[in-house]
């Protein structure tokens, strides 16, 4: 059965390519930082669940220093934008199509990959079926684009490398972040949050409690970076002993939209980063909040939206 | 009240533009500490929760095959659709690109998308060349400015699209939350109600996008008119 385990494989595999790819690269001015920095990721990736919790923690504080104190660096080989044109022009909109494979694929197995079954057993792990099924698509992708364009054996890690060393250290931050949410959860601070919320802040009329609920769940998400981590907290803390308890608010149209008033906190937060700090080094912005400036006139109207139909709704039963 | 100063840190280290990596690392720290973990104990819950947390690095897999395509020519072939059709502005095609975005999600194809596979080598190209097609030569603030509403596009259209599926693990969360408190919700019931949210995101999105344009348009226009 093929299982997360695997994917993990493949991508310690990758980083680990990335990894020796910055060794030899001596137009890189920090190769050696970089060289470490991938490493020690490609090892958490292909034997982190065999290694013991202390040292995981300790490869991942060299990695956090690695990146922070002398910072990472990038080579010069890059393609210029008329190195592009010109292979443009020579594959035409051919190279559309491994491009447009990963997202076909990937829900074509999403379905299907569930049905399929080998020796008896299914033939992935069905709880993780997206991944792999995104993970399998990269590769049928890779092939296909390979077969097609017939680049040096070498390419796909070499592009790899230049991709990830221009995203640099945030190609890691969702992963530390959603550690970190983790870490917050273990040491409570949802419940000083949801303590704080109960003491200082208006409900006593069901206005006031619909209203609190909803910027709590989009203050809370912010603080967080996911609505996951604040749906509970504010929920147990507001939503249900007061919304529903004392008010008589329904507690399924409460909760759909208060987790969408969540949403909109994930919209304006740099602690969100795989939605809103990886796409600016992606897209090369020089500025790391320009995703964030652009989302926030919107998640401020939708919260609004979401406290209007929340009060319209919610007490109608 | 102790755990708080890992939010505290957060804010600062974010607001003082200190490397991320090493603010998290010791907000993390620090709220462990407060909580009462002796050191040693912090560091390998951290390290346990960064190894659980791995499947958020998987997306990466995807960039052999993308960077393959750029250095073919991808983001370029990209631009030179887009040129092909005079009707394309940002605008537009951003819009178009939402209204997919978000049905698909609805639909729970919610991997049809995203910033590595579908933003950097196609829309945000795409977008960048609806506007040089209408306005000519465009600067890299400009530039920059689109591809920030590119990823936004991605973004919002996505959070407000999947909550309509029945199986995402929103909807899962919020059911299972509500049964271990004795209140028993139906899923279809939960994405019906995620319904008025997606109707106005889609609309207020789709006004800034035109917004957008008219301030595009007439940045873009003046600035043609100086050169001349």
């Amino acid at each position: 059965m093929i299982t997360l385990e695997h994917v993990y494989w493949l991508t310690g595999l990758m980083a680990a390519g990335v990894s020796i790819v910055n060794l030899r690269d001596k137009s890189n001015p920090r190769r050696f930082n970089n060289t470490v920095f991938w490493g020690i990721y490609a090892i958490t990736f292909l034997i982190g669940s065999y290694l013991p919790d202390l040292a995981s923690g300790f490869l991942v504080i060299g990695m956090v220093l690695v990146a922070s104190i002398r910072g990472l660096g990038q080579g010069k080989q890059k393609p210029t934008r008329e190195d592009e044109a010109a292979n443009a022009l020579r594959w035409g909109n051919k190279l559309f199509l491994p491009a447009l494979t990963i997202p076909v694929l990937t829900v074509l197995g999403t379905v299907g990959l569930k049905r399929v079954e080998l020796a008896g057993g299914p033939i992935v792990d069905i709880r993780q079926v997206t991944v792999i099924s995104l993970a399998i698509a990269t590769i049928v992708a890779l092939v296909f684009g390979m077969l097609l364009l017939r680049p040096p054996l070498l390419a796909p890690i070499r592009e790899a490398r230049r991709l990830l060393d221009a995203i640099g250290w945030a190609a890691v931050l969702p992963q530390m972040l959603a550690a970190l949410g983790a870490l917050f959860a273990v040491s409570g601070v949802g419940t000083a949050v949801s303590g704080i919320a109960t003491r200082w802040l208006p409900l006593g009329t069901p206005v006031a409690a619909v209203t609190t609920y909803s910027i709590g769940m989009a203050v809370f998400t912010m603080i967080m970076g996911n609505a996951f981590a604040a749906f509970p907290v504010m929920t147990a803390g507001i939503g249900l002993p007061l919304i529903v308890q004392r008010f008589g608010g329904d507690p399924t149209i409460m909760s759909a939209i208060g987790m969408l008033s969540g949403f909109c906190g994930t919209l304006m937060t740099p602690m969100a980063a795989n939605f809103n700090i990886v796409p600016t080094a992606l897209l090369e912005l020089p500025d790391e909040n320009a995703v964030i400036k652009v989302q926030i006139p919107t998640a401020l109207l939708l919260l609004g939206a979401n406290i209007l139909l929340m009060n319209v709704f919610v007490f109608r039963g | 009240m102790l755990p708080l100063i890992g939010v505290l840190i957060v804010v600062i280290g974010f607001v003082l533009r200190i490397n991320p990596l090493l603010v998290v690392t010791v907000a993390g720290l620090a709220a462990g500490l407060a909580s009462g973990l002796d050191l040693l104990e912090v560091i390998a819950a951290f390290g346990k929760a960064f190894i659980t947390s791995r499947y958020v690095g998987i997306v990466w897999l995807v960039l052999p095959v993308i960077g393959l395509l750029e250095h073919a020519g991808l983001r370029e072939r990209a631009r030179a659709v887009i040129s092909g059709l005079r009707a394309a502005t940002t605008s537009r095609v951003l819009l178009a690109y939402f209204a997919v975005r978000q049905v698909t999600a609805a639909l729970g194809l919610t991997s049809l998308g995203g910033h590595a596979q579908m933003v950097r080598p196609l829309v945000a190209p795409m977008a960048e060349a609806a506007a040089e097609n209408q306005y000519g030569e465009i600067s890299l603030k400009v530039r920059h400015r689109i591809r920030a509403h590119s990823a936004a596009a991605d973004n919002i259209a996505l959070f407000f699209g999947e909550d309509i599926f029945i199986a995402i693990g929103s909807i899962l969360l919020i059911r299972g939350f509500l049964d271990q408190n004795g209140i028993h919700v139906e899923p279809a019931q939960l994405a019906l109600w995620a319904i008025p949210t997606a109707i106005c995101a889609f609309a207020i999105h789709c006004t800034r996008l035109f917004l957008l344009e008219r301030s595009l348009r007439a940045e873009l226009s003046a600035e043609g008119k100086q050169d001349r």
